[in-house]
């Protein structure tokens, strides 16, 4: 099975604290910790443990700039047997449809029976990959926790419900998945891995390349625009306990108890 | 003004929630706005909904095929492309369905699409301004969407305070002729419902509730210690449960439990719109992170910005300290 991974480079939200630069148009980006957007993470070891069963081959693709090879690399120390780079000054700015019509353009340039991204970005929304779906005409299932391959060009895929439950679906294959966190258990990646992909060649693809039209991509073909960050106003806000920490104890100790929490 | 519709999801001939919130955004983007709900199903259980909705909306369109009797996003979307106009303003809740539905749909009317949208600020001709939020809910963002070929927008549920209304009397326009073929490459089969689980966590009146802070699963067993200190049963968020540090029947959220404790101890939680959305009743939200700008902050009623693995320690020997000098 030839399996298509959609990845993305984000800041790392649980290793940094985000704050906004001076202008209030972006988030203060010096010093920040990057790494691969969780659930992609996750997509990508789905892949490979489908290809270790039935066979194939796991590439990895992200639109970005050249920051964002280091993602592919780690994606390729775990296995994806090929990582591919779209870039190209005229994304700038593209919003979801955006992102979606460049993998489009990507996946004609090949022949994958299976697309898999994850199932949101830390700044983006759930929407790539229903997008890329339906731009490709595909069926699609987001919030994936399980994969079986079925004879006959199908798929067993269970999909993450409220309440904890799974909607259980069967799916034709070209298909479009977008994965949930959990789905499996990551394989580590070491330094030494990294180091044995660094040689590799990452090809490089542009607008051109891809035979997009520049208006459907970037700022021009955006209907959705972000205009400014802010932080809001809080709204009550927690009672900040403050002090030394057996001051602090012994305040909650009292909460806890005027609470009913502790007696 | 385009017409704004409002796609409602229902369960057990019951509307969802989201059926009013999805009424008072409508009005934050036009205050006249007569929203039009929209429903697909089947049978007594998609007329019994409808009815309801007819209270609150002045126009109820109801979608009724054996096919869509189960929601299945494709479907319902081939379905609501014969019979939307194009150029509509669509709000569907940001639901695991709105997840599956709405980017697709936006696709093929070939309208915008913005997702978890937790503010609307009216509209300027056509731009609708919309407020989401990003980087875990650390800063919020005002967007700009071109709805002059229409839009779809996923709402995020409880962000939408209903407004007090009057009942209305609306009308029931059946529009399941305009329906179409209705095939798709997906087919859903069951549903399996979550295991119980050893603790059940909806019944303990204390959670001492861990997060990603945990760091890793050796140091569950500090907050079982204080949990057992307390007479408390220890809950978690998704991180714990996609590193398999705990169950899933341990997880509170809108994919895990929704709980209603008295007292609920967020310990290195940073606090997402979907952990929170499994918290009910309003309990006394202790929050512990050692992140100062963590989102737990902003809904917690005390606040420590200090280091769970030192924090937690410390405090249990304390309450075992006093529970001896009293005993």
């Amino acid at each position: 099975m030839e399996i298509l991974v959609c990845v993305r480079r984000v800041p790392d939200t649980s290793e940094n604290e985000i704050q906004l630069n001076a202008a209030g148009n972006d988030i203060e980006r010096d010093d920040l910790v990057y790494s691969i957007n969780e659930p992609d993470n996750y997509a990508v070891e789905e892949a490979l443990q489908i290809t270790a069963k039935v066979g194939g081959n796991v590439t990895v693709v992200t639109v970005g700039s050249d920051d964002d090879e280091e993602v592919l690399r780690r994606e390729m120390a775990m296995g994806a047997s090929r990582g591919v780079l779209l870039s190209d000054e005229a994304f700038d700015g593209s919003d979801g449809r955006g992102i979606a019509n460049i993998l489009k353009a990507y996946v004609h340039k090949g022949h994958f029976d299976l697309i898999l991204t994850g199932v949101q970005a830390e700044d983006g929304g759930a929407q790539v990959g229903g997008m890329l779906a339906a731009l490709l005409d595909y069926p699609f299932a987001s919030l994936v926790n399980s994969i079986s391959v079925l004879d006959g060009g199908k798929l067993k895929v269970s999909r993450e419900i409220e309440g904890g439950n799974k909607e259980m679906n069967e799916i034709d294959l070209p298909c479009v998945l977008s994965i949930q966190t959990g789905i499996n258990e990551p394989r580590y990646v070491g330094m030494r891995g990294i180091r044995q992909v660094a040689s590799l060649e990452v090809p490089t693809f542009g607008a051109s390349d891809l035979g997009l039209d520049a208006s459907t991509v970037g700022a021009a073909g955006a209907k959705v625009k972000r205009v400014n960050y802010f932080v809001p106003a809080l709204g009550k806000g927690a009672e900040m306990l403050e002090g030394d920490q057996e001051e602090i104890i012994a305040k909650l100790i009292e909460l806890m108890k005027a609470k009913g929490g502790l007696n | 003004m385009a017409r704004i519709f409002a796609y409602i999801a229902h369960k057990s001939g019951i509307a969802d929630d989201s059926a009013a919130e999805l009424v008072a955004a409508a009005r934050n983007i036009d205050a006249a706005a007569a929203p039009v709900a929209v429903v697909t199903g089947w049978g007594a259980e998609l007329d019994a909904v409808c009815e309801t909705l007819r209270s609150s909306y002045a126009e109820v369109w109801k979608i009724a095929n054996q096919a869509l009797a189960y929601p299945n996003a494709e479907l319902v979307r081939k379905a609501l492309l014969n019979i939307l106009p194009h150029d509509g303003i669509v709000l569907v809740s940001h639901s695991h369905f709105g997840i599956d539905l709405s980017p697709g749909l936006a696709i093929k009317m070939n309208s915008a699409f913005v997702s978890d949208v937790l503010g609307i600020d009216g509209i300027d001709g056509t731009y609708l301004k919309l407020v989401r939020q990003e980087f875990g809910g650390q800063v919020s963002a005002h967007v700009r969407c071109d709805a002059s070929a229409g839009a779809v927008l996923n709402l995020r549920p409880g962000a939408f305070k209903p407004h007090e209304v009057a009942p209305i009397n609306g009308v029931i326009v059946d529009k399941s002729a305009d329906v179409g073929t209705l095939t798709a490459g997906r087919r859903y089969l069951e549903t399996v419902v979550a295991e119980a689980g050893d603790v059940d966590i909806t019944k303990h009146a204390v959670l001492v509730s861990v997060g990603r802070g945990i760091q890793e699963k050796d140091n569950i067993a500090i907050a079982e210690e204080l949990a057992e200190t307390l007479g408390a049963a220890v809950s978690c968020s998704r991180p714990v449960v996609d590193a398999k540090w705990l169950p899933k029947s341990r997880q509170v959220g809108s994919s895990g439990k929704t709980v209603k404790p008295k007292i609920y101890m967020a310990c290195g939680i940073s606090g997402s719109f979907q952990h929170l959305a499994g918290l009910k009743g309003s309990p006394f939200i202790v929050a512990i992170n050692k992140n100062p700008k963590a989102p737990i902050f902003q809904v917690a009623d005390v606040g420590i910005v200090a280091d769970i693995l030192e924090f937690l320690p410390e405090l249990t020997s304390k309450v075992r300290g006093m529970k001896q000098v009293s005993v």
